[in-house]
């Protein structure tokens, strides 16, 4: 009797591959999937478990179904993307300098004149003058 | 608004790739950033130096008057929280 191909342990990868790549280009995007990547664990774990009965039935219904071998492949780099994607998001994630030598509240903010996107000059100065405060997000860049 | 050590053209790129609206400065010798001790020394591309994320809110006496320091890059204050800090002031 022909075997039939385990299509549970290919579907469940190919979740924990959306899992580990949806990550950056999509759900961090949004504040409520970025700040806890909830979203990316329910897929792994969806994925996971799609792969964990696949393989369950490649062993225990050898009979009937194929992929000892590709869900056992499968099985292991999924953990291997699930690893990476937890030591990203909890390493080095966190990899920038200490806050202590941030200025704090109650100190002067250092006047400063930088150039806007169109290359015109902007003065904290002149902006403090007719505004109530100024909102500074520092950023990385690199984009 | 915000502060990074991209190239005006850069953040240009990426104002409209985001829809930001706010003002995006540029800061390419770090100088600011370094000032306001964010710095993030050899953080960025090739060693480059880039500031690390923070917020602060400064008031028109030019006093620091709030900060926000996360330590996930990830992690940033959302708009709404940030207002309700300037708020509560």
């Amino acid at each position: 009797m022909k075997r039939r191909p385990n299509i549970l342990n290919w579907a469940g990868f190919a979740i924990v591959l959306i899992a580990f790549l949806s990550y950056v280009p999509f759900f961090a995007l949004f504040p409520t999937t970025r700040d806890i990547p909830w979203a990316n664990y329910l897929l792994f774990l969806i994925g996971g478990a799609l792969l964990a009965i696949g393989i369950r039935r490649a062993f225990r219904d050898s009979a009937h179904y194929s992929g000892k071998i590709s869900g056992s492949i499968l099985t292991i780099l999924s953990a291997v993307l699930f690893a990476f994607f937890v030591v990203g998001l909890t390493y080095f994630s966190k990899q920038i300098p200490t806050a202590g030598t941030a200025l704090g509240v109650g100190q002067k903010a250092p006047a400063f004149v930088l150039l806007d996107t169109t290359g015109k000059q902007v003065s904290s100065v002149d902006l403090l003058k007719n505004h109530r405060g100024l909102v500074l997000i520092f950023y990385r860049g690199y984009w | 608004m915000g502060v990074s050590v991209d190239s005006p053209a850069e953040s240009q790129k990426l104002c409209r790739s985001r829809g930001y609206t706010f003002p995006l400065l540029s800061d390419p010798s770090a100088h600011t950033i370094r000032q306001f001790g964010v710095l993030h020394p050899k953080g960025g591309e090739a060693g480059k130096d880039i500031a690390r994320p923070a917020e602060f809110f400064v008031d028109a006496t030019g006093t620091i008057r709030w900060v926000n320091l996360t330590d996930d890059i990830r992690v940033r204050a959302r708009p709404e929280s940030v207002l309700m800090a300037i708020d509560r002031l």
